[in-house]
């Protein structure tokens, strides 16, 4: 044996080790594969040994063989067997070799958890370091819930080395589990002041990460950055708060006005420009943000725009760039103040460094004005024909074309110039983007009517020499233009000088070679030729011969696209080619046929916008959703349970959301958007209503005689005719503006004279508004349907994991939200419906939502109160405070929010749980929660919220009267408003025990799901300066309650606690008791063991307690509608008993709120000092209180259908209220 | 954040990949490729920031990238990070390796890519910057060299002295592939304290 390991061990002084294998490929340059798959088969041969050295060598050799893209996920097992080594050396080489190759379908990641865990509470700080940086790469959700608790408790660990981690951690652990990020922000924030710059840097690395995507979330930070910002002088973190504030101030413009200054004298006094860049990048995002209403901020501009000149002029390319890139920033709101460096932008065209041209040419895509247009674009064209390389030329031209067409063509004042652009275009060789050219010219040749006759003379010459196009390269893209060119020339072929010569090059033997979809489009079109050409003909019957030689032409050429292997060109073709030889027949019987073909194209197509087909509205009484045959019945078994218990429910949402929105919004809507249609057009210069006469206007308003026409010989067609035109447009275009500006001046002068010479002064250089376009065009808007939805956000993502983090944080913690949830111990909880829950008393058919109201009502107000105070004191002055409009804001939305019956027992009792579910969405209208099926209801409960806004109206005015008058505060709390007063905080943890070394708290509720079970929650505070580890927790169990223990487990054994407690550090963990009787209280002696470390020794500790569980805690809270409150108390089932306290002095709401609170109790109804409540055992016993209140007396009368449990409640109750 | 970090040498072998998002290893080689075929196409004197890369890229990421030597050092990031930062935290990347290596050459990263990303690891941790101060990077990395040495103590003096052994038949280690001149190009780098 030991000889084995002797040898062993020489054995593995001569394996490769990492070294050997890079120095191997290397010798192995030309079988470099080969070596690669024998040193693989070593390694999988080391992988089988038991010696971890051995095994941390090979799991070191395939990390690098990861790298070269072998997959090395076969050997996921034995990387988490190195992992779990127990010496440094090896965890690291582990840890690494996970990072790179686990995610999130690797399964042995499950495998990994314990591992992890025991490992980020190691005393050692490496090992925790190496933990969590493979974590960070490889964290799954399910890894990031059952971690979350150790790492937020490592946020607070001693070394900063951790702490910084930890924290930075924390955002993987967002992403992949959101419900974590409440309970985790308020420490997350306190890191933001940490004294170690590392963890503070972190901090605010995650907090902008988390921000940039939800901002509005995190404005309530604003002056805690603000502060950051004013101190700070590391300018990593600086550029990240900088960064972070770019986000923000589009959402709170005071922020805004704010940062000028300080980010101003940034700018001045900083000399990192990495600093200097993003001051002067944010800058620019508030003056956008303010560009609506603060019209004075030209200095900053100024001073930006300069900045970058500065930037634009260095001669380091990276300034260059960033400086182009902010500058494209600016142009958007402040377009003049950069035109004005366009000298600057157009030399950046001819800089050498690629990533600049680009640059630069976003920044033309601005800069165009009706002006300059065309000027610009010929520079372009001239780049176009100098660019080397077809990407830069393929930019090119995307970019002329979207500058072009940006807007509508707002910027186009002669179309033939944009046509004869776009041919010349089609010049380039090798270009992608044919497809882009041709969807142009139809998009052009079909919206602007008057351009027609021009596009299709150029289309025809384009036809006729297509060759040209396809020429040599066969694949290339731009023969996608001829797809345009031939549906133009057909479509329009009215317009045709010489329909049969373009018939004739459409229909030449070449054509075969083009790609099928051309072809089919050719033959189509051809036949729309055929028929203008008939139709042409028929006139003059002296001629039916040139019509039955088209006839002729296309039987004879038509059967070589019948051939065509292309399906659809084969299909048309055929079909066209029987229709004609049937024509051909029908002339040759001289009958009149052209009118009849003519029919086979008439109507016009107008364009439909693109969303247009999405926006149609769901018809009413349509469910999409709704099943066309039913589901096959195997997955009816599956959750058969939920169906039974929600269907109302199903229904009744359903319909919630879907029919409101159309019955209220579509008048408005519509008439909105006619509204806006109808702006529209008014600004567009170039709308007339379209009419059949708008082609007559054109010819009026310019004349034939100047429309170049193109002159070509097209027996030498060696060049693309027509293409060298678009320059002549740019000299006629001169000077028809030159002719126009004589005649405004003309007309101007008369004016001034007619006026009397009141206003004298130049007319300046000419502005935009005065270019009148050289033609009388209308772009035809694209179609809508009627009543189609205004939604606008459909392009947002709904994968982004993003998205469910949009939490609300400024939200206070509940007190159960404290913790993170821990999920191990907790059985399943099911969505249980209001409905099923009163279920058994016998429910009428309509719910009334008043309980669940009235509750929500009181956590508001709650919320609400807690709010003000804070109000009160940060008071107004501070414009850095975002939340200063925030009450009057929420109370609106809160408004709407109260409506929904959303008052699902899991709501309102367990508070715990998924945060931003319960969050009702601010933006959900007052028309998406009025539920339906009952109108009554709808009009009464409408009323209802006019009157609670009153009242809230009426409390905010006095509310204001606090502000201003401190000294009437006391006699307005007095009077009528009690609900002024804030409740003092509650918890219904319980000190459980508590020692030197620890703290025990605990809180014990029912399990609402399963009727013999209670949870007890217990958080565990480590209270001295060791280590406390090995914590059991056992409980000796009565007849009537045990603890639950792990199968297999003997019934005196106890559970061990699944966590360490570092000092000062607290932790929960939950343990569930199943319970027989739940009518008399009981106590359970309990004891815990633990093992406190400290730096050189260990001791065994020992903690009893007794755990009660008083009859409250078998009751759960559950809302309950008045009409069956009503009816159970009719029923009679239930016993009475009374209870009356003397010397309650508190007010009434505060007594209910503390009932609710540590008794489970939900009101009903409160009418006045009255109120009527009710509760729900665990085994399903009604409980149903009457509390009333008189002078200092409260009287409770009680009934139950368990007289003991009641008695046992109420004294319960007693007890409570004695206490405080 | 960072999406990637890639460093490979002038022929496109990659010396380290380190990737934040989970690809394939063959997206991972496409990418490697694809990166390497547009930053080796560009000349010396031009912008360090480019926009592009199928794969990596989409609209909102960049690659950022210097080229020093023998070595290209590509970091690829979406709009949260800072140009001029990155730029920054690349060149206290190649500094900290010098340190680390005692003038370090592409050899170096070649052998010792595990030890490459132990000092990344300092840096850059899933994605998000970790750490800038160079000595505090170091620091933490000799603390936990000095760890693995310790654990190593007389069980790893026998692998030691083979691998001395087998260095030994090899041809004195070139270490004239220096990546030498790493002054500062971006005048006025932010200084990372």
């Amino acid at each position: 044996m030991a000889l084995k390991i002797v040898k062993g061990s020489i054995d593995r002084m001569f394996d490769k080790n990492l070294q050997d294998l890079v120095r191997g490929i290397r010798n192995h340059k030309e079988d470099e594969a080969k070596y690669i798959s024998t040193c693989i088969d070593e390694i999988k041969q080391e992988l089988k040994q038991d010696n971890i050295a051995v095994k941390s060598n090979a799991v070191c050799k395939l990390t690098y063989l990861q790298m070269l893209g072998y997959d090395v996920s076969w050997a996921a097992f034995n990387i988490v067997e190195v992992m779990s080594s127990s010496k440094f050396t090896y965890k690291r080489i582990g840890y690494l070799a996970a990072s790179q190759c686990f995610h999130e379908s690797t399964d042995v990641i499950m495998l990994t958890t314990n591992q992890i865990r025991k490992d980020l509470s190691s005393p050692n700080q490496y090992d925790t370091g190496v933990a969590l940086t493979g974590l960070s790469c490889f964290v799954t959700p399910d890894l990031a819930r059952d971690l979350a608790n150790d790492i937020m408790t490592l946020m607070s660990h001693t070394k900063p080395y951790i702490r910084k981690k930890a924290v930075l951690i924390m955002y993987k652990v967002f992403l992949k589990y959101p419900e974590s990020l409440r309970p985790a922000f308020p420490r997350m924030k306190e890191k933001l002041e940490d004294p170690d710059p590392g963890v503070q840097s972190a901090a605010v690395n995650v907090i902008c990460e988390l921000a940039r995507r939800n901002p509005k979330n995190y404005l309530s930070l604003a002056p805690l950055f603000f502060k950051l910002m004013t101190s700070s002088t590391n300018n990593w973190v600086l550029i990240k708060i900088i960064k972070l504030f770019g986000a923000l101030t589009p959402l709170e413009p005071r922020l805004g006005k704010k940062l000028i200054e300080p980010l101003t004298n940034l700018i001045h006094s900083t000399s990192a420009m990495s600093l200097l860049y993003e001051c002067v990048n944010t800058v620019i995002a508030v003056l956008i943000s303010l560009s609506s209403g603060m019209p004075n901020h030209s200095a900053s501009i100024q001073l930006c725009v300069q900045k970058l000149r500065i930037l634009i002029e260095d001669s380091d390319q990276n300034l260059k760039y960033l400086g182009l890139l902010a500058m494209s920033k600016i142009l958007k709101t402040h377009p003049k103040s950069v035109q004005s460096h366009k000298d600057l932008i157009l030399q950046c065209l001819d800089d050498k460094d690629e990533s600049i041209r680009l640059r630069a040419l976003d920044l033309l895509y601005g800069m165009v004005s009706k002006k300059n247009l065309m000027e610009i674009v010929k520079k372009l064209m001239l780049h176009v024909d100098k660019a080397e390389g077809t990407t830069y030329r393929d930019e090119l031209l995307t970019k002329i074309i979207d500058i072009c067409s940006q807007s509508n063509y707002q910027y186009i004042t002669n179309f033939e110039w944009y046509i004869s652009i776009l041919v010349e275009l089609t010049r380039l060789e090798g270009t992608r983007h044919g497809h882009l050219i041709a969807s142009q010219m139809l998009d052009v040749a079909i919206r602007v009517k008057a351009i027609r006759a021009f596009a299709v003379a150029q289309m025809a010459t384009l036809l006729d020499n297509a060759h040209l196009l396809t020429g040599n390269t066969q694949h290339s893209g731009i023969c996608e233009v001829l797809y345009a060119a031939a549906w133009i020339c057909g479509e329009f072929s009215e317009h045709l000088e010489d329909p049969m010569a373009t018939l004739e090059a459409m229909l030449r033997p070449k054509v075969a070679t083009l790609p099928g979809h051309i072809q089919a489009v050719y033959v189509q079109n051809a036949a729309k030729l055929f028929s203008t050409v008939l139709c042409s003909q028929e006139g003059a019957p002296a001629d039916s011969k040139v019509a039955q030689e088209t006839s002729q032409l296309l039987i004879d050429r038509l059967p070589v696209f019948v051939q065509s292997d292309n399906l659809e060109v084969q299909e048309r073709a055929s079909c066209i080619l029987q229709l004609v030889k049937y024509i051909q027949k029908l002339q040759q019987k001289d009958v009149e046929v052209a009118e009849e073909v003519t029919a086979l194209f008439a109507g016009e197509l107008n364009p439909v916008a693109p969303k247009a087909q999405k926006k149609v509205p769901v018809p009413e009484g349509l469910d999409l959703d709704a099943w066309i045959n039913e589901p096959p019945s195997g997955s009816e078994s599956e959750d058969e349970g939920r169906k039974t218990k929600g269907k109302a429910v199903f229904a009744k949402e359903e319909s919630r959301h879907t029919k409101p929105r159309y019955t209220e919004v579509d008048e408005k809507e519509l008439a909105k958007r006619r509204e806006v249609r109808k702006a529209e057009q008014a600004n567009n210069p170039f709308y007339i209503k379209a009419s059949p006469s708008s082609q007559k206007v054109y010819q009026e308003a310019v004349g034939v005689e100047h429309i170049p026409v193109v002159q070509i010989d097209l027996s030498v067609p060696l060049k693309v005719p027509g293409m060298p035109m678009s320059d002549q447009y740019v000299k006629l275009e001169e000077e028809r503006r030159e002719k126009n500006k004589a005649d405004r001046k003309k007309k101007d002068k008369k004016k001034r004279r007619e006026k009397g010479r009141q206003r004298r002064g130049d007319s300046g250089p000419e502005s935009e508004e005065d270019i009148t376009p050289a033609h009388m065009v209308d772009i035809v808007t694209e179609e809508m349907p009627e009543n189609a939805l205004p939604s606008d956000d459909d392009d947002k993502d709904p994968n982004d994991p993003h998205k469910a983090l949009n939490i609300d944080l400024d939200k206070p913690l509940a007190d159960s939200e404290k913790k993170l949830p821990v999920r191990t111990h907790r059985p399943d909880e099911v969505l249980k419906s209001p409905i099923e829950d009163v279920e058994g008393l016998e429910v009428t058919s309509e719910p009334k939502k008043k309980s669940g109201k009235e509750k929500k009502d009181k956590e508001r107000k709650k919320g609400k109160e807690k709010k003000k105070k804070k109000h009160k004191q940060e008071e107004g002055e501070d414009l850095m405070e975002a939340g200063s409009e925030e009450p009057v804001q929420s109370k609106v939305t809160n408004d709407v929010a109260a409506q929904p019956p959303a008052s699902t027992p899991e709501e309102a009792a367990a508070v715990t749980d998924d945060p931003p579910a319960s969050t009702p969405d601010a933006g959900s209208g007052v028309a998406a929660v009025v539920p339906d099926s009952e109108p009554e209801e709808t009009k009464s409960s409408k009323h209802k919220k006019k009157k609670q806004k009153k009242e809230k109206d009426k409390k905010k005015k006095h509310h204001h009267h606090h502000h201003s008058d401190g000294v009437r505060e006391e006699s307005v709390q007095n009077g009528t408003v009690e609900d002024e007063e804030p409740l003092p905080p509650m918890s219904n943890y319980a000190l459980l025990a508590e020692n030197s070394y620890i703290k025990m708290v605990c809180d014990i509720q029912g399990n609402l799901h399963d009727g013999s079970q209670v949870v007890v929650s217990v958080i565990f505070e480590n209270k001295c300066d060791s280590f406390i580890k090995s914590m059991e927790f056992n409980v000796m169990d009565s007849l009537n309650s045990k603890l639950q223990r792990p199968e297999g487990a003997g019934p005196h054994d106890s559970l061990t606690v699944p966590f360490h407690l570092p000092p000062g550090i607290s932790n929960e963990a939950r343990f569930i008791f199943s319970v027989q009787s739940i009518v008399m209280p009981q106590k359970l002696k309990g004891t815990l063991t633990f093992i406190v470390k400290t730096e050189d020794s260990s001791t065994h500790e020992k903690l009893d307690f007794k755990l009660h569980f008083t009859c409250t805690s078998y009751l759960i809270t559950t809302p309950c509608y008045s009409d069956a409150y009503a009816k159970l108390l009719e029923s009679g089932d239930l016993k009475g008993s009374s209870l009356k306290l003397e010397g309650i002095n508190q007010p009434f709401h505060h007594l209910l709120a503390r009932i609710c609170f540590h008794h489970h109790f939900s009101v009903v109804e409160r009418i006045d000092s009255c109120a009527s409540m009710y509760s729900r055992s665990i085994q399903g016993h009604h409980v149903c209180l009457l509390v009333k209140t008189a002078d200092q007396t409260v009287s409770i009368d009680a009934k139950c259908d368990e007289p003991g449990l009641l008695r046992n409640v109420l004294d319960e109750i007693k007890l409570t209220f004695s206490q405080c | 954040m960072i999406k990637a970090i890639l460093i490979f040498n002038n022929h496109g072998k990659p010396r380290l990949s380190k990737f934040y998002e989970h690809y394939s290893e063959d997206t991972e080689q496409q990418i490697i490729r694809e990166t390497f075929h547009l930053v080796s196409k560009r000349d010396e004197n031009v912008c360090n920031f480019l926009e592009g890369g199928m794969l990596i890229g989409g609209s909102e990421n960049k690659l950022i990238y210097r080229h020093y030597a023998t070595l290209y050092f590509v970091f690829c990031v979406d709009s949260s990070e800072s140009e001029l930062g990155i730029l920054g935290l690349i060149q206290v990347f190649v500094e900290t390796l010098d340190k680390c290596f005692e003038n370090v050459c592409e050899l170096d990263l070649i052998f010792h890519v595990d030890k490459v990303h132990n000092i990344l690891a300092e840096m850059v941790m899933g994605g998000m910057v970790l750490e800038t101060n160079m000595n505090e990077i170091i620091t933490q990395v000799d603390a936990q060299n000095k760890m693995e040495k310790s654990e190593a103590g007389i069980a790893g003096a026998p692998a030691r002295a083979v691998s001395a052994v087998k260095n030994m038949n090899l041809p004195e280690m070139p270490r004239n592939i220096n990546i030498g001149d790493i002054s500062i190009k971006v005048p006025n780098l932010p200084s990372f304290k």
